[in-house]
């Protein structure tokens, strides 16, 4: 089957104007990627990545310096037009639209540049404008919207038009925690509901990345690292979730290490010597069952419980040797 | 079927440019503004005519001037216009990069954004005429008035110059400073090269070379014989000389050759503003703005 996206050896470098100012930045070096049909595709990286190139170029406002990059199978340098008619972009923290139209105008308006029926776009633009709390807002002119409410109307704008592929640039940029939940939940309802939709999101944002991706490309410095599933990208650098377990009453720590599934096993007892401390690296989850009953069957207290997963900040710094932030 | 989305986008995209226009101040103020200010401009140049031949209004060579004036509001209005709704799109709404990458007719877009600019500098037009007439003897008789002649000039005139905006459109894209002053510059050149209020006859010959090349000499040329044609034939008798350079060419001759130039300069524009586009997405300009 066709992807949705494909890059082969997609680079793109940017010259300065004069050739003693600045110096020539490599946004993008040899990009491969491949995004089927129905998956709802991640890039991860720091401030200048090369995230935001890579969007522009497939969404044909930017051409690569060298290599291809294909859209629903189509050139993204030559057939513009059959590019365009299947994809839509948005932008967080865009604020942009026709401030003298009302919102519903707007929307209305866009609509119209991708052909499609009045009374569709008004049937579409009402579910979002519902979906978006929006909807007492479609007779206010856009110009008195706040910065957050412009820009859940430019999300309503990118998918009114019902696009094959829309690109998202860190969407929930700038957006209060709610406003950001509305717009994360949304994408993943929209994505789910047609098997032939995709989406392809960056984000600086790990837990973001983390819950909504089905597949991560981790780029920085214009390379991608990695790319797989957040749980695969976790397995990829050799994390493990560990399991913190406060105990009282323990007498003594026989048997722990031989419940399969653990890599490593410590205890420490707390200074007045009450209660137990123990920390398992877990290779394999199931252990955790085993862990809690060998603890009860001994007749000992659970004081707490804390299972730690590996986050993909872990995955980043291993790979890229710094945080992200 | 696309024809009829792109007339469906020409009548939203007028729409749009309505609602721009219409929005900025009342209907008042709008209407004294699209009246003051041609009549102002075109005092200007009356005045400098009146002191520099110290003479009358109500002569055949002051309404030949005083028309290729009034129809020059065309030149300059629409190509600022259109450039001028990329110029908006672009740093005042911020939408120019989604209208970009819109599965539409660029060109269908920017000609419905700048319907309404047409009609504002007709209306313009119309009103500087009459006051010409009513007020300083313009001959403009309207009985005379060759009206086949007109229209079908007037609808390639104005076609070719929204083509040529287009064009400085698209160099817009990539020199977002500058685009007003090579603007103004070409439409100086126009008004200087095309026998707008005085003929080419006076220019040096390797102007007058260039002009025949410019659609706009041709467009002033027949439009003006199809309102004035009186003062024409006048001002043809009275200096005794070819004095427009084009006075022994037929109408028929002067249509094809407007139609001929303006194709040219169709094709051209086209060109110019497809390399100006490719190099903008070469260069990742299209959504930048002035801020940069
Ligand atoms: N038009 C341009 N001209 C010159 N350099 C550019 C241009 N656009 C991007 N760059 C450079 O390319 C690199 C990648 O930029 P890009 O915008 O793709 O990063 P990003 O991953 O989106 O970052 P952020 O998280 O800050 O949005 C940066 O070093 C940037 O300075
Ligand atoms: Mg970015």
């Amino acid at each position: 089957m066709q992807h949705a996206v494909e890059t082969q050896s997609l680079t793109r470098v940017f010259r300065p104007k004069k050739k003693k100012e600045g110096k020539v930045v490599t946004a993008l070096d040899s990009v491969d990627l491949r995004i089927d049909r129905g998956e709802l595709f991640g890039i991860l990286g720091p401030n200048g990545a090369g995230k935001t190139t890579i969007l522009k170029i497939l969404s044909t406002l930017l051409l690569p310096t060298s290599g291809k990059a294909y859209v629903a199978g189509f050139d993204v340098a030559k057939d513009l037009l059959e590019v365009r008619k299947r994809i839509n972009m948005v932008s967080g923290g865009e604020i942009s639209g026709y401030g003298l139209l009302t919102v519903r105008e707007n929307l209305w308006m866009f609509s119209q540049f991708y052909g499609l029926k009045s009374k569709e776009a008004h049937r579409r633009i009402d579910v979002l404008l519902d979906r978006f709390g929006l909807r007492d807002k479609d007779k206010e002119k856009v110009r008195t919207l706040s910065t957050g409410q412009r820009q859940k109307m430019n999300v309503i704008r990118g998918f009114v038009t019902n696009p094959e592929i829309i690109f998202l640039d860190e969407p929930t940029l700038g957006l209060d925690v709610n406003a950001a939940r509305t717009v994360r939940e949304f994408v993943v309802d929209w994505i789910r509901e047609d098997p032939n939709r995709t989406i392809l999101l960056t984000t600086h944002y790990m837990m973001e990345a983390d819950e909504l991706c089905d597949r991560i490309a981790i780029i920085d410095d214009g390379k991608i690292l990695a790319c797989d599933t957040p749980h695969n990208l976790k397995k990829l650098v050799g994390m493990n979730s560990t399991l913190t377990l406060s105990v009282g009453g323990l007498n003594d720590i026989n048997d722990f290490g031989s419940i399969p599934g653990i890599g490593n096993f410590s205890s420490t007892k707390d200074a007045e010597g009450n209660a137990t401390s123990l920390r398992f690296i877990l290779e394999d989850e199931s252990a955790v069952s085993d862990i809690v009953s060998t603890v009860l069957g001994k007749g000992s207290k659970i004081l707490s419980l804390q299972k730690t997963e590996p986050t993909l900040e872990d995955v980043f710094i291993k790979l890229v040797g710094r945080g992200l932030e | 079927m696309a024809v009829i989305n792109d007339l469906r986008l020409l009548k939203n995209s007028a729409w749009l440019g309505w609602q721009m226009e219409a929005n900025w101040t009342d209907p008042f103020l709008f209407a004294t503004y699209s009246i003051v200010k041609p009549i102002a401009g075109t005092l200007i140049l009356v005045f400098m005519y009146l002191v520099i031949t110290g003479g009358e209004t109500a002569n055949d060579f002051f309404s030949y001037m005083y028309v290729g004036n009034a129809l020059y509001m065309f030149v300059a209005e629409v190509l600022f216009g259109v450039t001028w709704v990329i110029h908006d799109d672009r740093e005042h709404y911020m939408t120019l990069k989604h209208v970009y990458m819109a599965p539409m007719n660029f060109y269908v877009y920017i000609l419905g954004r700048s319907a309404i600019k047409i009609a504002i500098t007709s209306f313009g037009v119309l009103v500087t005429l009459a006051f010409g007439v009513l007020a300083l003897g313009v001959g403009i008789n309207l009985g005379a008035v060759d009206w086949l002649l007109l229209a079908p000039s007037l609808v390639v005139g104005l076609l070719c110059i929204c083509i040529l905006g287009l064009a400085m459109g698209g160099v817009s894209f990539l020199t977002a400073k500058h685009s007003i002053g090579i603007n103004e510059g070409l439409a100086g050149v126009f008004y200087v090269m095309s026998g707008v209020v005085f003929p080419i006859t006076i220019l040096p010959s390797w102007a007058q070379t260039i002009s025949k090349f410019l659609p706009v000499t041709y467009w002033m040329e027949v439009v003006r014989r199809a309102v004035v044609p009186e003062a024409m034939d006048g001002l043809a008798a009275s200096s005794g000389y070819d004095v427009t350079g084009m006075g022994d060419m037929s109408d028929l001759t002067l249509m094809v050759l407007l139609l001929v130039s303006a194709g040219v300069f169709f094709v051209m524009s086209i060109g110019v503003f497809r390399v100006a586009d490719n190099i903008a997405r070469k260069k990742g300009k299209v959504d930048w703005t002035t801020a940069y």
